[in-house]
């Protein structure tokens, strides 16, 4: 659904629309992430990132596959390559240059602590059963995410001076695209409704909560929310990046459609 | 026991198929041999990353980025375990990174070549993989324990690896015209730089009746290089691959395929740093190990503090 479109209409078309503002969150920070691939600060660290972008990226494309299994389209792949970045519905918190490694840890970080509550209180309310198997099975990999990053908060912001400094600068740089994580709209009403997902904004004191005590623990401070916040990704408003990230990411499938690429 | 008759010993060990383990004794020249092979194995690993990384961003399905993403994440394991079976022999990891990334340390000259299309992606699974395989079988017998293990664990994981590479290769060769081409375009690449993973002639290579004698090794280059060769005619033969040597024939005498000359010429070249992606390598190297300076400075100063703060405790 782009700026273009209607509101989905029918329970189907609810479900559809929240698969993929869940995957398209997922897909595009796999992404991001799997650009560290060989360049990370250490060994252990292409690990774990190589780790954290295969469970992102085996996520959404569980997610694109259930949908396309709805939608009756022929694979996942459908979504990921074939589609525009006005029809993607990620935040674009997760489309921003993969940045150095603070840059990577902030993001993560901040990502995998909405993930990890979203989640949580998702399985709780999903009656649809593929739908709540799927998101109980990631969900204990988002534990790992979050534990990850954290710790990793934890030792740039209670590290040297100058790993203060640039989780410090991280932080504050990401803090306007963290307001789209709680924004909803009518398709989210529609999809609390039908119990296949919840009201977000209520997610966002507990949010602030986990991230101000993590901020603390690191001696680092919690930006202002009265600030600029970014709006409009969910609904295909994207920032200029997400363009160049699909153009690198679509171009050989595109370019050959008709070949077997699985 | 003085030197001659520790040496001998040794090598009753050897000869005996024991294996040798960190602590036991062993000549200056195993050691530094070993230390050699090892930290160069695990370079390798770690430059690999950077051509197949190349394309995990372009994987053309999501299954195939996963497949990838997942490659290149087992190359840094690969890694991580034989940096950690070379520091058994009382080596430190930082010191052999930076023997190569501001050194003279080698590592596999194979990876200096580009990634240039996707089925490159399949034919460093299926050939670079499928040569590193024919010698990790023969390492894994190595008699220094540590190193005959991690590459016990490696040859399985790479296995797969080849596998992934040449099914995916053998759907691109039986596919559309333009995945036929890309797929006989990055063999006729490839070939021949996988001849030379196995290093010089035997007649040109220095460490190997050394290593022979000591069973780090248990078989010549040329020896592994003719089971390779032999190995992949069948193999490229059963999924339609013309592999770009005329000179290729059975030989009915010896039971193995002939192959033409090796263009020695270029793999002296490559070795010196005068392959194609060379610089470019070792500068991305270079680039991550001191972007990533900070971060091991803050790991380091962060377990300090706490340690500190613990002590302080109790």
């Amino acid at each position: 659904m782009s700026t273009l479109e209607t509101i989905p209409n029918s329970k189907k078309e609810v479900l559809v629309e929240i698969l993929l503002r869940l995957a398209d969150d997922r897909l595009i920070l796999g992404h991001r992430l799997s650009e560290w691939a060989g360049h990370a600060p250490e060994l252990e660290e292409d690990l774990a990132l190589a780790n954290i972008a295969l469970d992102m990226i085996g996520h959404a494309s569980a997610l694109y596959g259930y949908a396309a299994q709805l939608e009756d389209k022929p694979d996942e792949d459908h979504y990921a390559y074939f589609r525009d970045d006005i029809d993607f519905k990620n935040i674009a918190l997760t489309e921003l240059p993969r940045g150095d490694f603070a840059f990577t840890t902030a993001r993560l970080f901040l990502f995998s602590t909405f993930s990890y509550l979203l989640y949580n209180n998702i399985t709780q309310v999903i009656e649809e059963e593929q739908f709540n198997g799927i998101i109980k099975k990631h969900f204990n990999e988002i534990k790992y995410h979050l534990r990850h990053s954290r710790e990793w908060v934890l030792r740039l912001g209670d590290g040297t001076d100058l790993s203060k400094l640039k989780i410090q600068q991280a932080i504050d740089d990401l803090w306007m695209y963290t307001g789209e994580m709680f924004e909803t709209d009518k398709t989210e009403n529609l999809a609390a409704g039908y119990n296949l997902f919840i009201d977000v904004p209520v997610l966002k004191n507990e949010w602030m909560k986990w991230v101000t005590e993590t901020l603390e623990e690191a001696t680092l401070k919690t930006p202002d929310n009265n600030q600029y916040m970014f709006t409009g990704s969910r609904q295909g408003r994207h920032t200029e990046h997400l363009g160049r990230l699909l153009a690198e990411m679509q171009f050989l499938r595109r370019s050959y459609p008709d070949a077997d690429w699985k | 026991m003085d030197t001659r008759e520790k040496l001998d010993a040794f090598q009753k060990r050897i000869d005996n198929d024991e294996k040798i383990e960190p602590k036991d004794w062993m000549p200056d020249r195993y050691r530094k041999q070993l230390i050699r092979m090892m930290s160069q194995h695990a370079h390798s690993e770690i430059v690999g990353m950077l051509p197949e990384g190349n394309w995990i961003t372009r994987a053309p399905s999501l299954e195939r980025k996963l497949v990838l993403l997942a490659k290149v994440q087992d190359e840094a394991g690969h890694g991580l375990y034989l940096y950690s079976s070379t520091e058994t022999l009382g080596a430190r990891r930082q010191e052999l990174v930076e023997d190569y990334i501001y050194g003279t340390a080698k590592y596999s000259s194979i990876f200096n070549y580009p990634t240039l299309t996707y089925a490159d992606i399949c034919v460093i699974g299926w050939l670079v993989d499928g040569a590193a395989i024919v010698n990790q079988t023969m390492l894994a017998k190595s008699s220094y324990g540590p190193y005959a293990r991690a590459n016990i664990r490696i040859c399985r994981e790479e296995s797969f690896h080849k596998k992934q590479g040449y099914e995916m290769l053998a759907k691109m060769a039986a596919g559309t015209p333009e995945q036929r081409r890309m797929a006989q375009d990055a063999v006729n690449r490839w070939w021949w730089p996988t001849l030379m993973m196995f290093g010089p002639p035997d007649d040109e290579s220095p460490n190997s009746a050394e290593l022979i004698r000591w069973k780090v090794k248990t078989k010549t280059n040329d020896e592994l290089r003719q089971s390779y060769v032999d190995q992949m005619v069948m193999e490229a033969e059963a999924i339609g691959i013309k592999l770009p040597d005329p000179e290729l024939k059975y030989n009915n005498n010896t039971g193995h395929w002939d192959f033409g000359e090796i263009p020695w010429d270029e793999f002296w070249n490559v070795i010196k740093g005068n392959g194609p992606m060379n610089r470019e390598r070792i500068k991305a190297r270079r680039k991550a190990y001191e972007e990533g300076a900070w971060v091991r400075e803050a790991a380091m100063e962060y377990a300090r503090k706490k340690q500190l703060r613990e002590e302080k405790a109790s």
